[in-house]
């Protein structure tokens, strides 16, 4: 016969058992830059992605478990391709699809006996940054609307110390990329990863294009854009950031992680 | 908005496994949203005409005309006149019947002009949808079976008298040339050499371009030869529109290349169009084959 357990202590045992599972894997940033959103994921997969595109002005970045977010986006570039063929193809919306990714995540924990180890991201580039939404949405469905940058993963309150510090409304994409990789390389404890282009799975929600905005930074692309973050990290604010220590070691770690940091700046 | 948007079961159907499909996938989940020829159970729906008048529905209703395509040195060109007609009267004129269909292949549709311009919609989505789910495209003999399918959907359609035939054309990445594919009610794909025509002026145009293909033309000429060829068309075939020079409407130019697909702009057609109007205003028959050509020609 199964003991008794209060609703408060299951909700509390699954909502642990979630949190271990997605602390497991990598942390992943997305932020606004410029001219669009970034997105920027630890990924030595090129095949097994972890940020996709879901529509023309949205997409989507997932930490946890490789099959239930992979899931999750299928399901959800099946919902907006079927709004988008029943209205038309601006009435898909970001917010529509963060509404529903909650309700069903939100189902799963609830009615489910292993809630998903996920934790998710919608952004949707807009015509101006003023339109861009970014919405994070975690494992019992519970929605947050973010603004500028958002962080995801197990020690996703240690990378956003970094971006904030890092961060800056109107960034160029180098310098949101050199943040990015400060905050994410600034993660664990002592493995600081060094992180190079193999290593890095780097998407972009393009503002001024028409139709599919989505586009992936690969290759050789990639690495020149690599280079020009790392050898210029925000013009010392990143040196700030350590200095300023909000997310102890972990900071400074991160300072650590980009190569030349101290020699850039300092002429 | 949210998880009862069109109910649970299709909330449950997104996260099931299964097709990379669009179609596949609306109609297992929401076989309402697809037109109806599309799907088995809604075949012989609303639009289903009496008995023994098969066609009266479809007579009545737009239709869309002429379509060429041709191969030339580096890609393929698609173009299509701007006329819809229904009955003797012009229903549209300046209506557009080609189409990118995905980044390397545009397609073109003649017959009844709703149900083309859904099955494009389909056949534009159902070519992204797998894109985004399979993180790869389709190969261009893949988009061609598929689109098909679709036509072969509406069979039961098209006997009600609700025809509707694409062409569908595209570069292929993997020989690094033009190809072109055409359909009947039944579905196909039928590879096409060279070039093809299709919808009411197809005889005329198809002459045309019998007379003025020759093998690796340059992209302008090649855009020349469908601008004749529609020219013809227009010429003896009252559902066919020719370059409207008052109204500035021209043809709707496609060209896909290895650069992927591009589609003229009105003043880019229309400087082909008037260069046209202009060379048949001294001889109305258009240009004329050598009796005994030197060269060898296509076709």
């Amino acid at each position: 016969m199964p003991f008794y357990v209060s609703p408060e202590q299951q909700m509390k045992d699954k909502a642990d058992y979630a949190r271990k599972g997605i602390a497991r894997g990598r942390n992943s940033v997305v932020l606004q830059y410029d001219e669009g959103i970034l997105f920027v994921a630890p990924n030595p997969s090129s095949a097994l992605h972890k940020v996709s595109e879901i529509y023309d002005r949205i997409a989507f970045a997932a930490v946890g478990r490789y099959n239930e977010y992979e899931n999750l986006r299928v399901a959800g570039v099946r919902f907006a391709d079927t709004r988008g063929y029943q209205y038309a193809r601006e009435d898909v919306t970001a917010r529509g699809l963060a509404n529903w990714y909650a309700q069903v995540l939100g189902s799963i924990f609830t009615e489910s006996n292993k809630p998903y180890e996920v934790e998710i991201v919608v952004a949707e580039v807009g015509e101006t940054p003023d339109g861009d939404q970014m919405y994070r949405i975690t494992f019992d469905g519970s929605v947050a609307d973010e603004h500028g940058f958002v962080a995801m993963g197990g020690q996703a309150e240690q990378v956003a110390g970094v971006l904030k510090e890092r961060y800056a409304p109107g960034m160029s994409m180098d310098s949101a990329l050199g943040a990015a990789i400060a905050a994410l390389s600034g993660q664990g404890n002592g493995d600081r990863a060094e992180i190079n282009a193999s290593q890095l799975e780097v998407a972009v929600l393009v503002r001024g294009r028409t139709h599919r905005t989505f586009r992936r930074i690969t290759g050789a692309r990639l690495e020149e854009l690599l280079a020009k973050a790392t050898r210029t990290p925000a013009g010392g604010k990143g040196k700030d950031a350590a200095d300023g220590g909000t997310a102890d070691g972990a900071a400074a770690d991160g300072s650590a992680g980009e190569p030349p940091p101290g020699d850039a700046t300092a002429p | 908005m949210g998880a009862d948007y069109l109910g649970g079961q299709f909330t449950a159907a997104c996260l099931s496994t299964g097709t990379s499909s669009f179609a596949d996938f609306l109609a297992a989940s929401a076989p309402g949203l697809l037109p109806g020829g599309w799907s088995a159970t809604a075949a012989g729906g609303p639009l289903a005409a009496a008995p023994g008048e098969p066609g009266q529905l479809g007579q009545d209703l737009p239709h869309g005309t002429t379509i060429v395509a041709v191969d030339f040195d580096g890609g393929v060109i698609m173009a299509g006149d701007r006329r819809s007609t229904a009955g003797s009267m012009i229903a549209q004129r300046d209506i557009e019947k080609v189409f990118r269909s995905d980044d390397f292949s545009c397609v073109g549709v003649a017959g009844t002009a709703g149900i083309g311009l859904e099955l494009v919609r389909l056949f534009q989505l159902e070519l992204e949808h797998y894109e985004k789910l399979e993180g790869r495209t389709l190969s261009l003999d893949g988009k061609a079976n598929r689109l098909a399918a679709f036509v072969r959907g509406n069979l039961g359609g098209a006997l009600q008298g609700l025809v509707v035939v694409p062409l569908f054309a595209g570069f292929d990445e993997e020989t690094a040339r033009g190809r072109i594919f055409s359909y009947d009610v039944a579905g196909g794909p039928y590879e096409e050499r060279r070039y093809h025509a299709i919808g009411s002026g197809s005889v005329f145009a198809r002459g045309s371009l019998k007379k003025l293909y020759t093998e690796q033309m340059p992209v302008g000429d090649a855009i020349t030869v469908c601008m004749q060829a529609l020219y013809d068309a227009a010429d003896d075939d009252s559902a066919t529109g020719g370059p409207d020079l008052t109204r500035r409407i021209y043809p709707v130019v496609a060209v896909v290349t290895a650069d992927g697909f591009q589609r003229l702009t009105d003043d880019e057609a229309g400087e082909y169009a008037q260069a046209i109007v202009g060379e048949r205003m001294t001889s109305p028959g258009g240009p004329t084959a050598p009796l005994r050509p030197a060269n060898k020609r296509g076709g």
